[in-house]
């Protein structure tokens, strides 16, 4: 696969050297030092490794960066603006929801694309998009109430 | 047993021993101390009661030998006012770098944000055993809390002297003390100023009374919840040093294989690439990750691999190697023949449990580095002092010539008691003379960590014709000895631990084998419950006098309209109770079985749960919540299948664990026990779900599951 040398991630654009057969996920961690997507299984069984790929949600430990080379790339780093978390990154917080807390950058990035999308989500859809996540701690019904918050939250701002 | 070490080259605590020192010391020779931290009040915990020595690991010491004093942890205030702590302990998920945070900021009376605990680095906190079987809220927090308790009267102090008034008359709130008389009032920061001040405490001094307190028994959030949700927290495999280089090892085909031959060539034709081989050990070190998994790939390896037992022989196995010995476990009250004929009815059962992984979703990961003859180790582990044991044996080293770093990690569940990537990282970094890093992968956590033990456990009892269990025996083969005993009244008992040799390697699993046993006694108790035509919950509550389990099973039950209302078709409600680590939980489950494909849907559950003043209640149902969906993995659907030395299944699409549409609708009930110290509770309250979501199964179906996992494909 062709070279990749340049990705815009977070609205910054990295240098980079790399095969684009390499996963997205070693590069933004090993090569860019951008460690908060986590490796959990290098296989998308579990989520942690979840980026916003041009707004959508994707396994980034499965994506070859060849791929995520012409679209702009949004991780977990990228979330909080001048200091101000992002409403999801928030109501993580307000829920109390963490136990180790690995899975979690993975659980937000896909709530947050999937607000995009869907921004008044219920109960069963929040479980049934995040399906495809493992929480081993099991704090589940806490990241449902989480991302319900969270979109009440982004609706009161639109209103 | 080698006794703790506790020298570093920082910090020497041994020179702080004092036996029953006065209320200051300033003689201390505390200079490295104040060198390394600046100047204010230092307090050190000493370790002096039996139970907090065997904490440590000085109880398997011979009796004749004297304990010596030793540090549990300690607490510094600096000039500015802030807090750092010391503990071995270490945060894998279970939120006790919070609930610390409140012991000391509770007996301190500081804002929680103005303490820093620095846990788990070998080279500066006290010895410890290890983070495991629920010890840190009885013994670490109330460590704490009389250290933190020492600096607030040592702050009282230094303002009485200042202003030369009678200390007892003074006030310590929110990082300042007062003069309530006169309203003057100083901060930690102006009372510390220029001050070198030691002070080392025995473990007896007075605590708050757990009605009396202010910050603990309260919610307080994750102290690191910021720094999670913005990806800012570096876990063990987060950690990065300049010139590291990425690591892999070569991994046999099956358990116990010896390597015959190994073809280095391609491997060492890549430019950057390390090859290391030591006996059955291959690995290499390269430049970047993809290097490395190039150079491993050009690895050309032949393995002789021994016959070993598989999974479908597994229980015969298990039953058939009892390992012969002295250690036996046993517990005899009374004698069963006369409880069996006593009784009316009589049933005896097999109940079995499969191996399981506690796959963390943090893998095992480390990163090492030798400089100047020292041995550094950043990595994830419930044992940082363990691993550094390790270390120091597998290189031969002393063990002040080794660290262990533990970063807050992506949890454990008892999975992360060793130091094999430690290890691993350790030996190719000397031999590439760089610092590596090393990641197992998701398959070679699956395969080459340990497993939940698996068992055979063998239950028989008799019950009277008015509903008294008059005999009881119990044999578990292989899971664990862990809450084997039981709480209700049998006059008659025999219970017995049979060791085996396991075919798989196996270690601790979040309450050991107390989710096993529990599983078994809880489901056959509700056999005998409906062989004697009594209802559940009655049936226990018939042979219980222990007045907190029964409290917990009435107060789930009350929550869960036990007895109320009837379940709907194809649902079913089940009970169950227990009691380990000083918990006592009830939990209550509601299942719906599809008619069709059989499929088991735990709907509800509702677990009540005392483990004595609760510390911080919401991370405490945090814990129980967890506990609960963790705990339906094991129930339903989870289970290692092997094969002659092979994992069949070490993929998250191959091992199923609860996801989102697994949780069920979850009610707690805090039974919060002011008057009784507080238990540890990462454990226990997994020890309920199961047997509660087998009987309901057997309540809605008329099918009595006796395996674990239950219901892998359906019932």
């Amino acid at each position: 696969m062709a070279k990749v040398t340049e990705l815009l991630i977070n609205g910054v654009k990295y240098s980079v050297d790399v095969d684009g057969a390499a996963s997205l996920l070693s590069v933004l961690r090993d090569d860019l030092d951008l460690v908060g997507s986590k490796y959990g299984c290098g296989e998308g069984q579990c989520g942690a490794c979840t980026v916003l790929l041009g707004g959508a949600p994707r396994r980034s430990c499965i994506t070859p960066v060849g791929d995520a080379a012409r679209k702009p790339i949004t991780t977990i780093e990228g979330l909080e603006k001048d200091g101000q978390l992002h409403p999801v990154q928030q109501a993580f917080l307000d829920e109390g929801v963490m136990q180790c807390g690995y899975c979690t950058s993975g659980m937000i990035m896909t709530a947050v694309g999937m607000l995009k999308v869907h921004p008044d989500p219920t109960e069963e859809e929040i479980a049934h998009f995040l399906e495809g996540h493992i929480c081993r701690c099991g704090t589940y019904p806490r990241i449902i109430a989480a991302v319900r918050r969270a979109a009440k939250g982004l609706q009161e701002v639109r209103l | 047993m080698k006794a703790p070490n506790n020298s570093s080259t920082q910090l020497e605590p041994e020179r702080y021993e004092l036996s029953a020192p006065p209320a200051y010391h300033f003689g201390l020779p505390r200079r490295d101390f104040f060198k390394v931290l600046g100047g204010g009040i230092v307090v050190f915990c000493l370790l002096d009661s039996p139970l907090a020595g065997q904490e440590a690991g000085l109880a398997r010491r011979r009796p004749d030998e004297s304990l010596p004093h030793d540090i549990a942890a300690w607490l510094h205030v600096n000039e500015n006012g802030e807090v750092t702590v010391c503990t071995g302990k270490v945060e894998v998920g279970q939120n006790i770098r919070t609930s610390l945070t409140q012991a000391v900021a509770e007996e301190l009376s500081i804002a929680p944000g103005s303490i820093h605990l620095l846990m788990g680095d070998t080279d500066h906190v006290p010895f410890d055993m290890g983070t495991f079987g629920s010890r840190t809220t009885p013994t670490m927090n109330p460590q704490l809390r009389r250290a933190a308790s020492a600096a607030r009267e040592a702050l009282i102090d230094l303002a009485g002297e200042a202003w030369n008034v009678d200390p007892a008359k003074l006030v310590a709130a929110s990082g300042a003390v007062t003069d309530p008389e006169t309203q003057r009032t100083a901060s930690y920061a102006e009372l510390t100023k220029g001050r070198e001040l030691a002070k080392a405490i025995p473990a007896e001094d007075p605590l708050t009374a757990a009605a009396q307190w202010k910050v603990m028994g309260k919610p307080l959030a994750k102290v690191t919840g910021r720094d999670i949700v913005t990806g800012r927290h570096r876990y063990p495999s987060d950690i990065k040093l300049p010139g590291m280089l990425y690591g892999k090892v070569l991994r046999p085909p099956t358990f116990g294989a010896t390597l015959t031959s190994l073809d280095t060539h391609g491997a060492d034709a890549i430019p950057g690439v390390t090859v290391v081989h030591d006996g059955n050990f291959v690995g290499v070190a390269a430049p970047s990750p993809r290097l490395a998994e190039s150079a491993l790939a050009a690895l050309g390896a032949t393995w002789k691999s021994p016959p070993q037992p598989s999974g479908d022989e597994l229980f015969e196995y298990l039953k058939k190697n009892v390992e012969q010995g002295e250690d036996r476990d046993r517990h005899v009250i009374g004698s069963m023949e006369k409880g069996l004929a006593d009784a009316r009815l009589r049933l005896e059962q097999t109940y079995t449990v499969a191996y399981i992984a506690h796959a963390p979703l943090e893998p095992r990961a480390a990163v090492a580095e030798w400089k100047d003859g020292k041995l550094s180790v950043w990595t994830g582990t419930q044992r940082p002092f363990g691993v550094r044991g390790e270390l120091a044996e597998a290189f031969r080293l002393p063990e002040d010539r080794v660290r262990v770093v533990m970063p807050d990690m992506g949890s454990g569940y008892g999975g992360k008691h060793t130091g094999e990537a430690a290890v691993e990282a350790a030996r190719l970094a000397q031999a590439a003379h760089q610092p590596v890093k090393l990641v197992w992968t998701r398959e070679e956590e699956f395969t080459w960590a340990y497993f939940r033990p698996a068992g055979v456990i063998e239950v028989s009892a008799g019950v009277s014709s008015d509903g008294a269990i008059t005999a009881w025996e119990f044999h578990n083969y292989n899971s664990g000895a862990a809450a084997i005993g039981t709480l209700y009244n049998i006059p008659n008992q025999l219970i017995e631990f049979h060791a085996v040799k396991s075919p798989l390697r196996q270690g601790s699993y979040r309450s050991l084998a107390a989710a096993a046993n529990h599983f078994a006694r809880e489901s056959f108790m509700d056999e005998l419950a409906h062989l004697a035509k009594m209802d559940p919950l009655e049936f226990r509550l018939r042979n219980l006098t222990d007045p907190r389990l029964r409290e917990a099973l009435e107060a789930a039950a009350q929550k869960f309209g036990w007895g109320q209302a009837k379940p709907q078709t194809g649902h079913g409600f089940g009970i169950a109770g227990g009691f380990d680590k000083n918990g006592y939980v009830a939990t209550c489950a509601e299942v719906a079985v599809d008619p069709a494909t059989g499929r088991v849907k735990v709907v509800r559950v509702v677990t009540a749960f005392d483990c004595g003043a609760v510390v911080n209640p919401d991370q405490l149902r945090n814990q129980i919540e967890g506990a609960n969906i963790m705990g339906i993995g094991g129930a339903l659907f989870e289970a290692i299948k092997f094969e002659n030395g092979r994992i069949l299944n070490p993929h998250f699409a191959q091992y199923r664990v609860p996801r989102f549409s697994d949780a069920p609708a979850m009610e707690v009930v805090l039974i919060d026990r002011k008057d009784v110290p507080s238990a540890g509770a990462g454990e226990t309250p997994i020890v309920g779900i199961a047997p509660a979501i087998g009987n309901a199964i057997f309540a809605a179906t008329g099918k009595r599951r006796r395996a674990l996992p239950m219901a892998p494909e359906g019932v």
